[in-house]
């Protein structure tokens, strides 16, 4: 009792204050009271229109109230309200106009304006203009994003309102481009749509294609007369063509009830089984049904005896082809946009193609990189020794999971990366150095067996690798500059870690350049690939050369690993799945010399990225049909791009 | 030279005989024919085994006496399996649909059987249409035939390529693991047209047998096994005891000098390729049907590389090393990884063979190579007496293979 007395006191009061408050905006509610409550979508548009065009601070305010269910009527004084649900069904009010507290009642007192979808929507359309023009660039932004996504013919004119007032020149250039695509898409006048679309005949967005391409959207639809005028035809298809195939015509008609539906295997077998009289159907024993011709029979005398539907023959079939026009029709009724949009689609797309074209060379050339860091150690030592060290991919991983160690121990993304490439070398060069010192040194007369013996060390190590760092894939984060892509356009792009890799693998070339020519190492190691034992008798020691060279290779892997574990996840497997390709690098390349493997590794990786590019869903049959392509080349170069000349070729 | 074939060759008659007595001593003691000492899934692992061995006798062959280390030959092996095993699901299947479909008001046409057996076999591939290579999978005949002409025509084709462009030595194995690799990757597509990554599976399901228990069956299979394990050993004996076997043998030692004595190598090692492809294709014909499904991990290159790991141990260019090789190596790798060896405890570490027997199994296959290049077979050797010279010192010829300062001193 006591609590409604208080209740209705409340209320009293704040409709004081809501009388002493009455503002300018209010008063524009109030012309529009009626159609507000009455809530239509067909008659609402003069009171959205009136809130928007008055000039006032608030509009944009109540609009969003209004929009997201706030607003409120007090049907005892009439007056619309911006309300807040708080516990127990109680609301609080404020007031548009002042934005001060107007006193809080309870729901049951007040009329909740409830918008439907369709005012909603219109709400949002007249929202926009606020927002393309609010003070704020981030809400600009906003908006023109979600213009973006959802392009709507309402928006162009608030959109081209807002261009005059831009500062922005970024927002600016970016309410200029979408203008356009709204023109495109919206505007009433041919000339404009036009205009609009050769302009953007060089722009190489997605969003210009998704507007362009539904202007060249066609549908294929059969008439019994002539087609008329009135429809923008996009072609003329003759049944049987190509194009279309007499089936799939057939269907058409079929599906426009056009022409009876053809009897089928499956309804020739539904109808036999319905008509089954005693053990056979019209004459024929059921027994006997296994096979076409006796089908037919049966049919045939069931359409006799008019119980089926008769069979249509190809001529007849051919005959109400032949009676009908087969058209594709544009969506679009406009001749001259079509025209113009499909010009500059071909004309786009062609530019899409060559940045394509841009891009699969740009993610070649890094899978080359790649491929040229985790071959490079293999082609040296294949060279120098003759022996292929299967172990390899494992030293790959070795280095990749040093890397990983390094991260665990120094949480500095950069610095561990700095630090573990050279430790990846040490630890990879030591056993590279051991495993010749322990295992190669001793089968050097044995290519075959060596070939084993590294392939037992290889499971080894992965099941110790397996043992250690268990089963599960290890991240190794690279460092935030190393975060993200160099965007050229929407479709020209490269990760910036695949750009590092691309200078390491450079600078891992001019390293091994500098040391093979200019180093007393590189003289020996050059001297010992061509002649191991005229070498030996100029003085130079073969053992470690071989020992060196075999080091090296190994640490080179490792570097490689740490490069490899930055962008793929370091298992005990990756080694597994680069030994191959860079076996094949070799073999493609040539042994011995740094410019075959780079000559390898360079045709390895585009060869596998152009055959993806033909056929992109399969990477599989990419890769099978890369190596059976390897195996014919050999036919051609059966010592690889570069050859070694001379006496060192013959065995 | 009047000596009999088998008086020259001891071990044909000792392996024939030890191989007849272990499959007798298997059916006397299997749960079909015998006591049932020996349970059905260990016959199956034995006959299996007895395949191994003679995909290993195809390998010795290969490389152990013609110097060509294939890194190939398992996927010949698996081929062999592929085609029996189109022939057992599609034969099968269609005795399953027919008896499916026999229950319908009308009798199924042949067409609608074919279109229910592709439904059944490919819609785990979301297709439903037969490729054309199963053209001849409902010919029991046709498929037998390619157990042996496609993994042979395969063997043809690549080995004319690589040996006529002088493909060889380290070289060949790298474009043999390259060419196992793209069959693996080709058969692991959904559109290969053999189920991709699923295989063919129910394989141990014998079309036709369907009222003999597995326990009958499982012996069968290990007989037919151990009778083509001997005829492969025979062939293979035959083969490297006559004058095709001391060229071959010369190919593998110089391969220059062979030619310049007029052989025509290529001609030799193709024989040998392909031959041992077929051989291979046979063994993966009847070790199939015994595992029950065939997949492409199969074939990856890691198995072919196996199998050249157990010849090594077993001992190279001596055919009974292939076999104690592959039947050592397969039987103490089943009992290490399947969990029946018993874990050490060191006190501060458990080792745990699962996850340590591929290191032991890496490593002293280092030290076999290093330090017993004879494998376990030349165990042998040191019973029969027989040595070999002791090749170490310099090289008194202008390369490696020729004589050595010890041997000449002689």
């Amino acid at each position: 009792m006591i609590r409604s007395i208080l209740a209705s006191l409340a209320f009293l009061a704040s409709t004081i204050t809501a009388i002493a408050q009455a503002g300018p905006m209010q008063d524009v509610l109030q012309e529009h009271a009626d159609i507000i409550i009455e809530s239509s979508r067909t008659s609402i548009a003069p009171a959205i229109a009136a809130i928007a065009d008055s000039r006032l601070p608030q509009a944009q305010d109540v609009l969003q109230a209004w929009q997201a269910k706030e607003m409120w009527q007090r049907p005892s004084d009439g007056l619309f309200f911006r309300g807040e649900q708080m516990d127990g069904k109680i609301i609080r009010l404020t007031d548009f106009d002042s934005g001060e507290p107007a006193g809080e009642a309870p729901s049951s007192e007040l009329e909740q304006i409830k918008p439907n979808s369709g005012i909603r929507a219109l709400i949002a359309i007249a929202l926009v203009q606020f927002q393309l023009s609010d003070p704020d660039p981030a809400k600009r932004a906003d908006a023109l994003i979600s213009i973006e996504r959802d392009p709507k013919s309402a928006a162009l004119a608030p959109l081209r309102a807002s261009i005059e007032g831009e500062t922005d020149a970024v927002l600016r250039a970016k309410k200029l481009r979408l203008e356009r695509l709204l023109t495109i898409a919206f505007d009433e006048t041919e000339a404009a749509r036009i205009a609009a679309i050769e302009a953007m005949s060089t722009d190489l967005g997605v969003d210009v294609r998704a507007t362009l391409n539904p202007l060249v959207v066609s549908t294929l639809r059969v008439f019994e007369d002539e087609i008329p005028a009135s429809l923008n035809v996009a072609r003329i298809l003759a049944p049987g063509s190509d194009a279309l195939p007499e089936a799939q015509a057939y269907e058409l008609l079929v599906a426009e009830d056009l022409a009876p539906a053809r009897i089928g295997a499956d309804h020739i077998r539904e109808t036999l089984a319905a008509n089954i009289d005693a053990g056979s159907v019209a004459g024929v024993a059921v027994a006997q049904l296994g096979s076409e011709a006796a089908r037919g029979r049966a049919y045939a005398a069931l359409v006799a005896a008019d119980k089926a539907a008769p069979m249509l023959s190809e001529e007849e079939v051919g005959a109400l082809l032949d009676a009908h026009q087969f058209a594709e029709i544009y969506r679009e009724p406009s001749a001259a946009v079509t025209t113009a949009a499909s010009k500059v689609l071909t004309r786009i797309e062609m530019r899409v193609g060559l940045n394509q074209a841009i891009d699969l060379s740009l993610d070649a050339l890094s899978l080359a990189s790649i491929y040229f860091l985790a071959a490079i150690g293999l082609a040296i030592t294949f060279g120098v020794m003759g022996v292929i060290n299967m172990a390899h991919g494992e030293f790959i991983m070795m280095g990749a999971y040093t890397g990983y160690a390094v991260q665990q121990i120094i949480p500095n993304h950069t610095a561990s990366i700095l630090v573990a490439i050279p430790l990846a070398f040490a630890v990879t060069f030591a056993a590279g150095v051991a495993m010749e010192r322990l295992v190669i040194r001793w089968l050097y007369n044995r290519p075959l067996e060596t070939l084993l013996a590294t392939f037992g060390i290889s499971i080894a190590l992965q099941q110790l690798a397996k043992n250690i760092f268990g089963t599960q894939a290890r991240p190794l984060t690279s460092p935030d500059w190393l975060n993200g892509a160099w965007v050229v356009n929407d479709i020209v792009s490269i990760s910036y870690i695949r750009i590092a890799i691309f200078f390491l693998a450079l600078i891992f070339l001019g390293v091994f350049l500098f040391i093979m020519r200019r180093t007393r190492l590189g003289l020996e190691t050059r001297a010992v690939t061509q002649n191991r034992r005229m070498a030996a008798s100029m003085g130079i020691n073969p053992n470690r050369v071989n020992m060196l060279t075999f080091g090296l290779g190994s640490g080179i892997a490792g570097i490689a690993g740490v490069a490899i574990g930055l962008f793929a996840k370091v298992t005990s497997e990756m080694g597994t799945d680069y030994i191959v390709q860079s076996f094949m690098t070799v073999v493609v390349g040539g042994v011995g010399n740094v410019f075959g493997t780079l000559a390898g590794a360079a045709m390895i990786g585009f060869l596998q990225k152009g055959i993806e590019w033909f056929n992109p869903s399969n990477t599989l049959a990419a890769q099978t049909y890369m190596i059976v392509f390897i195996i014919l080349f050999i036919q051609i170069r059966p010592r690889g791009i570069v050859a070694l000349r001379g006496r060192a070729a013959g065995d | 030279m009047q000596r009999t074939f088998i008086y020259r060759n001891p071990s044909l008659l000792i392996f024939l005989c030890g191989l007849a007595l272990f499959t007798l001593a298997v059916t006397v003691f299997s749960e079909a024919f015998g006591a049932g000492f020996i349970s059905t899934s260990f016959v199956k692992t034995l006959g299996k085994t007895l395949c191994l061995c003679l995909v290993a006798i195809a390998m010795d062959l290969v490389w152990g006496y013609c110097g060509i280390l294939s890194l190939g030959h398992f996927a010949f092996f698996g081929l062999g399996g592929y085609m029996i095993g189109m022939w057992l699901m599609y034969e099968r299947t269609r005795e399953i649909v027919a008896g499916a479909m026999a229950e319908a008001t009308i009798p199924p046409t042949d067409a609608e059987i074919v279109a229910a057996i592709g439904n059944q076999i490919f819609g785990v591939v979301g297709a439903s249409e037969f490729p054309v290579i199963w053209v001849f999978a409902d010919s029991l005949a046709i498929q037998l035939a390619l157990v042996v002409l496609v993994p042979g025509v395969l063997a043809l084709v690549f080995g004319w390529l690589a040996f006529r462009s002088r493909v060889t030595g380290v070289y060949l194995s790298i474009l043999t693991q390259a060419m196992t690799l793209a069959l693996a990757l080709y058969l692991f597509q959904n559109d290969s047209g053999l189920r991709g990554n699923n295989g063919l599976s129910g394989l141990q399901n014998i079309p036709g047998l369907d009222h003999l228990p597995q326990s009958v069956v499982s012996v069968w299979f290990l007989w037919a096994s151990a009778v083509a394990l001997g005829l492969g050993y025979l062939l293979a004996t035959w083969l490297v005891s006559g004058k095709f076997g001391s060229v071959i043998r010369g190919i593998r030692d110089n391969e220059n000098r062979v030619r310049f004595l007029g052989y025509s190598v290529e001609g030799y090692k193709l024989a040998v390729f392909t031959l041992t492809a077929c051989m291979a294709g046979i063994a993966g014909a009847l070790y199939y049907p015994q595992a029950g499904i065939i997949n492409p991990a199969e074939i990856s290159p890691i198995a072919s590389i196996y199998l050249a790991v157990w010849v090594a141990i077993g001992g190279r260019g001596r055919i009974y090393g292939a076999v104690i090789g592959a039947t050592f190596v397969s039987l103490v790798s089943s009992w290490f990884t399947g969990g029946q060896a018993p874990d050490i405890d060191l006190g501060f570490y458990t080792i745990n063979w699962v996850d340590w027997w591929l290191i032991v199994l890496g490593l002293s296959f280092v030290l076999v190579t290093l330090f017993a290049p004879k494998g376990i077979g030349g165990l042998v050797d040191l019973w029969t007496q027989r040595r070999s010279p002791d090749r170490h010192g310099a090289d008194l010829g202008p390369d490696p293979g020729a004589l050595r300062e010890q041997e000449a001193l002689e």
